[in-house]
C-alpha cells in the first residue's frame, strides 16, 4: 500500500486509458483499508483509485505506477450471497525512496489486493493482465532515453556508480551498447502481438523514423534498391482518411469526393511532372498514398472522369489517358505555341520538342492545336513539316 | 600534473588525436551496424504483420496510418496479400496489389529505362522489392501479365508488347509523355552533319538495342528523319531540320 502516491488523475504524454471498474476496495496485504467503494482506472502506465467522481474531475487520487507490479495472481472467496468472487492480487516491488507522499508511509506487505462486492469484472481483469504484459511504460521511458541520451535519471543511489561507468570512451561505448540493447528489446516486445503493437504504435513509429533517418544520415539511403526507395517515398505521402465506398449511399457522391481527394493529392506532383501524368502513374501514387485501402482501376477511372477543377482527364487520339493541369488547356497552349513560333520565325515539331523538353507527339499536338485555332500556318515540304505565324489573320500583331 | 613540452609531446598529442579519430570512426561504424540490424528486424516484423493482420490493421484507421508510416520509414511494402483461391478467377486483392507494385517498379526505373522494361527484369526487381519471405518470391511472369491486364482500362498508357516466345516488354510511359525521341534529336543535334546510326546512339545514350530501335522507328514514322541505306554498314538516319547550312540558306533567301 505504501507504493501508492497522491497524484492528479490526468493522463501523461503517450499515456492512454485502458479500462475501469467500480465499487473497488483496496487491501494492504491482507488487511482491509479505508479505501473502499471507489473507482479504479487503468491506463497504459498507471493504476488510479478514487472516490466516485473524483477521477472524472481529475482530482487528486491514489496512483500506482504499473512499473511497481511484479506479477499478478488471484484468489477466489465466497461472495456475500451466493457464488464466488475473485480478488486480484498484485505483487509489488519495494517502494522508490524518492516517491511522492502517499496514503501510507510504511507497510510490511509486499502486495495489495483489489476486490469488490462481486469481485472485479472479467474485462478489467484481462485488461490489467494485457497491459502489464505489454509493459508500455517501459517503452516510453526507453524511447525518451534515446532522445535525451544520457540525461535519463535513475535512482540516486546508483547514480555515482553510473557516473564512474560512464566516463571515458569505454563509458560511451557501454552506454551506446546499453541503449541499442534496450531498443532491440523494445522492438521484440512491440511485435509480439498485434494488440501490443497497437498500444505501442506511437513509440514504434518514432523509433522507426529515428532509425531510418540515422541510417540515411550515414549511408545516404535506406536501401540500395531503387524500387524500395521510391515505394517508401510514395508511402510517406500517405493520406489520413482515404475516401471509401462504404461511407456513401450513392455512386455519384462517392466518385465526386474521390475525385476531390485525388485532385488535392496530385496537384503538386502533376505540376512537378510538367503538367501531365499518365493514369498508370496516377493509379500507383493514389493507391500508395491510400495504403491498405486499394482503389480499383475502374473506380479510379470513374473518379477521374468526374474531375472538374484544376486537373482534368484527357484522352489522346492514341488512346492513352493522362491527367493534366488546366494550364495545359488547348486555348492557352495555342497562344503559348504561336508565341514560340513567332519568336523563332518558324518551328518544326522536333525543334519545339527540344525547346520545351517535351515529347515529339506532344509538340506535334501543340502545333496542330495552334494551327486548328488559326494561330499558325504549316509549310509542308520535302524537308518536313514547319510552322509559321499566321500572318493572314494576325498581320498587325507585330 | 605532468607538463608536456617539446617535439615529443606534440607528436604524442598528434598520435592521441589520431587514435581518438579512429575510435570515433569505429564507434560510428558499429552504431550503423546496430541500426541496420534493428532495421532488418523491423522489416521482417512489419512484413510478417502486414501479411498476417491485414484486416485488423485496416479496421483501425489511426493504427493503419501509423503502420503505414512505419512501412514508409523502413521501406516495407504493406501490400502483401497472398495468391488465394479467388485470385485464380482474377478476383480478390492479389492482382490489384500486384499491379500497383508493377507500376512502382516501372516508375522507379523510368529515368533509366525510358519506360521500357523486359518482363524478366521487371519480375526480378519486383521480387527484390516485395520482401524477403518465400511467399513474395513466388510471383510468376503469368501473375505479372495478369496484373498488367488490370491496367488496360487506362487506354494504352501502360502496355505489354509480346516480342517472341515467352518474351515480353513492358512499356510504362505513353508515347505522348515519352522523351525518347526528343533525346534522340538532342543526340543528333550534337553531331556535325545531323545524322545518327543505331550503334552510335546506343553508345552515346547507353540504351539497349531494342529501345534504340523502337525510338528510331517512331521518329521515322513521324516523318522527322530520313533513312539512308546506301552505306555498306548499318543504315544512318538524317534529320533535315538539323542539316548544316539550312539556316544560312534561310538567311540568303
Amino acid at each position: 500500500m505504501n507504493r501508492f502516491a497522491y497524484q492528479e488523475a490526468r493522463l501523461g504524454e503517450s499515456e492512454t486509458f485502458v479500462s475501469r471498474d467500480r465499487n473497488v476496495k483496496i487491501y494492504d496485504g491482507d488487511q482491509k483499508t479505508e479505501f473502499a467503494d471507489g473507482e479504479v482506472v487503468l491506463t497504459t502506465h498507471r493504476l488510479f483509485w478514487g472516490r466516485p467522481g473524483e477521477i472524472a474531475r481529475a482530482a487528486v487520487t491514489l496512483c500506482l505506477p504499473l512499473s511497481y507490479v511484479v506479477s499478478l495472481s488471484e484468489e477466489t472467496t465466497a461472495s456475500n450471497f451466493f457464488g464466488r468472487k475473485t480478488r486480484i492480487i498484485m505483487h509489488l516491488r519495494p517502494p522508490n525512496p524518492n516517491k511522492a507522499p502517499g496514503p501510507l508511509d510504511t507497510s510490511r506487505a509486499a502486495h495489495i489486493k483489489l476486490s469488490g462486492k462481486n469481485g472485479l469484472s472479467v474485462e478489467f481483469h484481462s485488461a490489467l493482465r494485457e497491459t502489464l504484459s505489454a509493459r508500455v511504460w517501459e517503452i516510453s521511458l526507453a524511447s525518451e532515453t534515446i532522445v535525451r541520451g544520457a540525461e535519463s535519471v535513475a535512482n540516486v543511489s546508483d547514480r555515482l556508480a553510473r557516473i564512474q561507468k560512464r566516463t571515458g570512451i569505454g563509458g560511451i561505448e557501454r552506454n551506446l551498447e546499453a541503449k541499442a540493447k534496450a531498443t532491440d528489446e523494445n522492438i521484440a516486445l512491440a511485435f509480439q502481438d498485434l494488440s501490443v503493437l497497437m498500444a505501442m504504435a506511437k513509440d514504434m513509429v518514432g523509433l522507426s523514423k529515428n532509425i531510418s533517418s540515422k541510417i540515411r544520415e550515414q549511408k545516404g539511403e535506406i536501401s540500395d534498391d531503387e524500387t524500395v526507395r521510391f515505394k517508401s517515398y510514395l508511402l510517406s505521402l500517405g493520406i489520413d482518411d482515404p475516401v471509401t465506398r462504404d461511407n456513401f449511399t450513392s455512386n455519384t457522391a462517392y466518385f465526386n469526393s474521390l475525385a476531390q481527394q485525388i485532385c488535392e493529392m496530385l496537384l503538386d506532383p502533376i505540376e512537378e511532372h510538367g503538367g501531365m501524368m499518365s493514369l498508370a502513374d496516377v493509379y500507383c501514387r493514389v493507391n500508395r498514398a491510400r495504403g491498405f485501402e486499394l482503389l480499383s482501376p475502374e473506380d479510379l477511372l470513374h473518379a477521374c472522369e468526374q474531375l472538374n477543377g484544376p486537373i482534368k482527364l484527357r484522352r489522346f487520339p492514341s488512346g492513352a489517358m493522362v491527367l493534366q493541369l488546366e494550364s495545359q488547356d488547348d486555348e492557352l497552349i495555342a497562344i503559348d505555341t504561336s508565341e514560340k513560333v513567332r519568336e523563332a520565325e518558324s518551328l518544326a515539331v522536333e525543334e519545339l520538342a527540344k525547346q520545351l523538353g517535351i515529347s515529339l507527339l506532344l509538340a506535334k499536338e501543340r502545333l496542330l492545336v495552334a494551327e486548328r485555332l488559326g494561330k499558325v500556318c504549316r509549310d509542308e515540304s520535302v524537308e518536313g513539316l514547319r510552322f509559321y505565324a499566321n500572318l493572314l489573320l494576325f498581320r498587325d500583331i507585330d | 600534473m605532468r607538463r608536456r613540452v617539446g617535439l615529443g609531446a606534440i607528436q604524442q598529442q598528434k598520435l592521441a588525436a589520431e587514435k581518438y579519430k579512429d575510435k570515433g570512426a569505429d564507434i560510428q561504424e558499429s552504431q550503423l551496424e546496430q541500426m541496420t540490424k534493428q532495421m532488418d528486424v523491423f522489416r521482417i516484423k512489419l512484413e510478417e504483420f502486414a501479411m498476417k493482420h491485414k484486416d485488423d490493421i485496416r479496421k483501425n484507421s489511426q493504427f493503419r496510418k501509423q503502420f503505414q508510416e512505419m512501412c514508409a520509414a523502413i521501406g516495407v511494402d504493406p501490400l502483401a496479400t497472398g495468391k488465394g483461391f479467388w485470385s485464380v478467377l482474377g478476383m480478390g486483392d492479389f492482382y490489384y496489389e500486384l499491379s500497383v507494385q508493377v507500376v512502382d517498379v516501372c516508375l522507379a526505373a523510368n529515368h533509366k529505362t525510358g519506360g521500357l522494361m523486359e518482363l524478366d527484369e521487371l519480375r526480378r526487381r519486383l521480387i527484390a522489392a516485395r520482401g524477403q519471405s518465400p511467399m513474395h518470391q513466388e510471383i510468376t511472369k503469368e501473375d505479372i501479365l495478369m496484373a498488367t491486364k488490370k491496367l488496360n482500362i487506362f487506354g494504352n498508357g501502360f502496355v505489354v508488347h509480346k516480342l517472341g516466345k515467352g518474351k515480353y516488354i513492358v512499356q510504362s510511359i505513353p508515347g505522348e509523355l515519352s522523351m525518347e525521341e526528343t533525346n534522340i534529336l538532342s543526340a543528333a543535334s550534337n553531331t556535325e552533319s545531323g545524322c545518327v546510326t543505331q550503334n552510335q546512339l546506343m553508345n552515346d545514350l547507353g540504351w539497349t538495342e531494342y529501345r534504340t530501335k523502337c525510338a528510331l522507328e517512331k521518329v521515322l514514322g513521324e516523318g522527322l528523319c530520313w533513312i539512308d541505306r546506301q552505306t555498306d554498314e548499318e543504315p544512318s538516319y538524317w534529320f533535315p531540320s538539323l542539316f548544316p547550312g539550312r539556316n544560312a540558306q534561310l538567311v540568303a533567301a
